[in-house]
């Protein structure tokens, strides 16, 4: 386009919901009275002037190709009343004011191959983030992962058998864009960064990787006669974030990024104050298309967790009060010295009490 | 252009199994889109996924593109084996803001699945991690185009790179009982403040707004926010007795003792002889717990309003942190609420404009420099609710102490003389 027929933007910034609300949840905003659970991925919201509107949940491919986003729209025409709303984790809701509308929503769903659920204490869509699919940094895909994963959870999400709601996350670098959840899978780099150093006088501006290193393991060096970068490997922590400023620092390896499984992050109030996830296994390989080995860790913590865990206990709870030890016996997952933290504040996880469970 | 499909033996196993899957997704536009320029960017998207599975590596990487006028807002993707994958060596995403509460009428999906498909690849993600609509896979020339397209009709860019970036506020007043604000029109006020510095990155890095109507906190604010905006109240929760025996009635009463009563972490709850429920509402630290199983019995107060904690993020680069109150309660009802929470966050993002590394977070910042240093430059006093205890180290200097005990004095009087 010629610069004179470039249009200005319009900076209107985030657009108002109000308009796209279902008419019922306009008029009773902010005068809610009370909510139920009358089925697995089906809530029923009562305003304080009577009025009912009941909300379908439904899990998708969070990547929507637009077949199947208008297959969805023509759902939320014919079975409910065309308004939707997305969660935190990708699930699409619908809403209908009438009780005897909600089945024939759920099976319209059903038979699409949607899966109604995801609502209170099930294994909710785990969130992630794009991986190899469109990230420029991954050491994993994303949406691969979660697919075979789901597979295999989907029970659990289609049903109320846990304990509380569990939370699952990936990520596939160690920035762990995928954020805190009660069970996380992440990847975790084993080896420091290869470097091409051909490229990392014109990619990179050297001085803003040295300064993006956490401990200070990059310096300035000049290689075959180019400037380029150094890594000190014996202080090196391969946590990859030289790469991301400076793609010629490769991270990502084919054999030695692996997959480590954190538990215990949570982000509610309820009970405790929101807490970090911890990590509990790690050397998992990295095992496209369908990951079993991350499944496997995955299904023995929430087996265990399943079992062993009182009502509404989150997983980090349950853990809390059962302590480590029994955690590393009931899921017989080794406890290695990589589990004792040595980064910032380190001193506040290590047990300084008698307090010890036999 | 009718190129071989690729073949994808690793991807097609993600057809098996009962979730649905993207790659079927992808190889339905792959098939069975009219439009040719379709086909093919899925036949590429395709092809170079197959790619990655095999080599367990990614082949994207970034670059310089944007619309005219703005700096930000497209995650330029180009791709390393363009030559193999031609069709979609170019696979740019385009992050849009989503209306506040992410809610949306099936005629507006259609209208923005319509430009997508006329201008893009037809894959489209509500919503990604930030909170964006991710329009997933175009090439340059066509951004602009979509852009204009959807920007008349209402929808604008988010942010990428280090900027203000899209916020997310949850369904919160629209549908449930315990929001406390309007969540919807903190997000708008907010954010849309700072269109100029999401649209032009020029800031130390990201800096994220996040609204959840109560402390169960659905958004994650406290966890990955900058400056998270969490609704709660100050007086007495709603007790509604009748409510209460009812569900003693139905679930017992060990149970309510076991998951209600005991579970209360500043043991604030107590069951009295009659089955009535007795609240030490001083003591309730608004975590949530009791009013999440007995949403019929126990519910907010009247007198609601917000919290607000500064500095949380992920990992990179010292560490994850949590955000941590900075305003333990304010009001968020009339416009001179909203005008003082927009000015406190244009004192935020200036102070730390100002005062952040390259690529440091508000948290980070926080951390360098102490909080009490970030909460005399914003200009907000200390507050007790700000500590989870007094410091425990006597290394400190600490010869403005009367000053600082005769100003606590002043301000409480102050206050107290309203
Ligand atoms: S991988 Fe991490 S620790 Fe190692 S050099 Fe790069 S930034 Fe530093
Ligand atoms: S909201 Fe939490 S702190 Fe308050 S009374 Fe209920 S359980 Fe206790």
């Amino acid at each position: 386009m010629a610069l004179e027929d470039m249009r200005p933007p319009i900076e209107t910034g985030c657009p108002d919901g109000f308009q796209y609300m279902h008419p019922m949840m306009r008029r009773n905003f902010g005068l809610w009275a009370y909510h139920e659970d009358p089925q697995p991925g089906v809530l029923l919201h009562v305003a304080k002037s009577g009025e009912k509107v009941w909300t379908v949940r439904a899990g998708t491919q969070r990547i929507l190709d637009i077949f199947t986003l208008r297959k969805l729209c023509d759902i939320g025409d014919q079975q409910a009343d065309g308004y939707v709303h997305f969660t935190i984790r990708s699930n699409i809701e619908y809403f209908v004011t009438e009780e005897a509308k909600v089945q024939p929503l759920v099976d319209a769903l059903n038979e699409a191959g949607f899966i109604v659920g995801g609502t209170r204490n099930s294994v909710a869509m785990m969130s992630h983030t794009q991986g190899w699919l469109h990230c420029d940094i991954p050491g994993t895909d994303a949406s691969g992962v979660v697919k075979a994963m789901m597979d295999e959870l989907i029970t659990e999400f289609k049903e109320w058998n846990m304990p509380n709601r569990v939370h699952l996350t990936t990520s596939c670098c160690q920035i762990n864009c995928g954020g805190q959840g009660d069970i996380a899978i992440n990847v975790q780099h084993t080896k420091p960064p290869k470097i091409n150093h051909d490229l990392v006088a014109n990619v990179c501006e050297r001085p803003s990787v040295v300064a993006r290193c956490p401990v200070a393991a990059i310096r300035p060096a000049l290689v075959n006669g180019k400037p380029s970068l150094e890594v000190d490997e014996k202080k090196c922590i391969c946590c990859g974030a030289c790469f991301p400023p400076c793609p010629p620092m490769m991270i990502n390896d084919a054999e030695h990024s692996k997959l480590a499984v954190w538990v215990g992050g949570n982000h509610s109030n309820a009970r405790g104050k929101p807490t970090f996830q911890k990590l509990v296994a790690a050397g998992i390989p990295n095992n496209p298309p369908r990951w079993p080995e991350a499944t496997a860790v995955v299904k023995n913590i929430l087996n265990a967790y399943k079992a062993d865990a009182r009502d509404w206990e989150r997983v980090g709870e349950w853990v809390e009060r059962i302590g480590w030890p029994r955690f590393f016996e009931i899921t017989n997952l080794p406890f290695t010295k990589y589990h004792v933290d040595t980064w910032k504040g380190a001193r506040n996880s290590l047990n300084a009490s008698t307090h010890i469970r036999f | 252009m009718a190129t071989k499909h690729h073949v994808t033996p690793m991807l097609d196993e993600l057809e098996n199994g009962p979730w649905p899957s993207f790659i079927s997704g992808f190889k339905r536009l792959r098939d069975d889109h009219p439009d040719a320029r379709i086909n093919g960017l899925a036949n590429g998207l395709l092809g170079q996924l197959e790619h990655s599975y095999e080599t367990r590596k990614g082949y994207w990487k970034g670059g310089t593109v944007s619309v005219f006028g703005y700096g930000g807002g497209i995650i330029p993707r180009f791709s390393e084996v363009g030559n193999a994958f031609v069709e979609s060596k170019e696979f740019h995403t385009v992050r849009v803001q989503p209306p506040a509460s992410n809610f949306y009428s099936t005629d507006m999906l259609r209208q923005l699945g319509d430009s997508w498909e006329k201008h893009g690849s037809g894959l489209v993600t509500f919503h990604g991690q930030t909170g964006n609509i991710m329009f997933i896979g175009t090439d340059t020339s066509r951004i602009q185009h979509f852009f204009d397209e959807i920007n008349e009709y209402g929808f604008d860019l988010g942010g990428a790179g280090p900027c203000v970036r899209t916020a997310m506020s949850c369904i919160g007043s629209a549908r449930c009982e315990m929001s406390c604000f309007n969540e919807q029109a903190a997000h708008r006020h907010l954010v849309n403040n700072f269109t100029d510095d999401v649209h032009r990155p020029a800031l130390p890095y990201k800096f994220k707004f996040k609204f959840s109507g109560c402390p169960n906190d659905c958004q994650n604010a406290i966890e990955r926010a900058d400056f998270a905006v969490i609704g709660t109240w100050r007086d007495d929760m709603r007790v509604d007795q009748a409510e209460f025996k009812a569900a003693i009635e139905k679930k017992g009463r060990q149970y309510i003792i076991d998951n209600v009563i005991t579970r209360c972490p500043t043991n604030a709850l107590a069951l009295n002889d009659d089955d009535t429920i007795a609240v030490d509402n001083r003591n309730c630290v608004r975590c949530m717990h009791c009013l999440n199983v007995l949403p019929k019995a126990l519910g907010v107060g009247e007198d609601r309003g917000v919290t607000i904690l500064v500095g949380g993020k992920r990992t990179l680069k010292i560490g994850d942190l949590m955000g941590t109150v900075v305003v333990p309660f304010m009001k968020l009802r009339t416009e001179e609420d909203f005008e003082q929470i927009v000015e406190m966050a244009e004192e935020i993002v200036d102070f730390w404009a100002e005062n952040g590394l390259e690529h440091e977070r508000t948290g980070e910042m926080i951390e360098r420099i102490g909080l009490v240093n970030f909460l005399e430059g914003i200009g907000i006093d200390v507050d007790p609710n700000m500590v989870s205890n007094p410091r425990q180290s006597s290394y400190i200097r600490m010869d403005g102490w009367d000053e600082a005990a005769v100003e606590w004095f002043e301000k409480k009087a102050e206050k107290a003389a309203g």
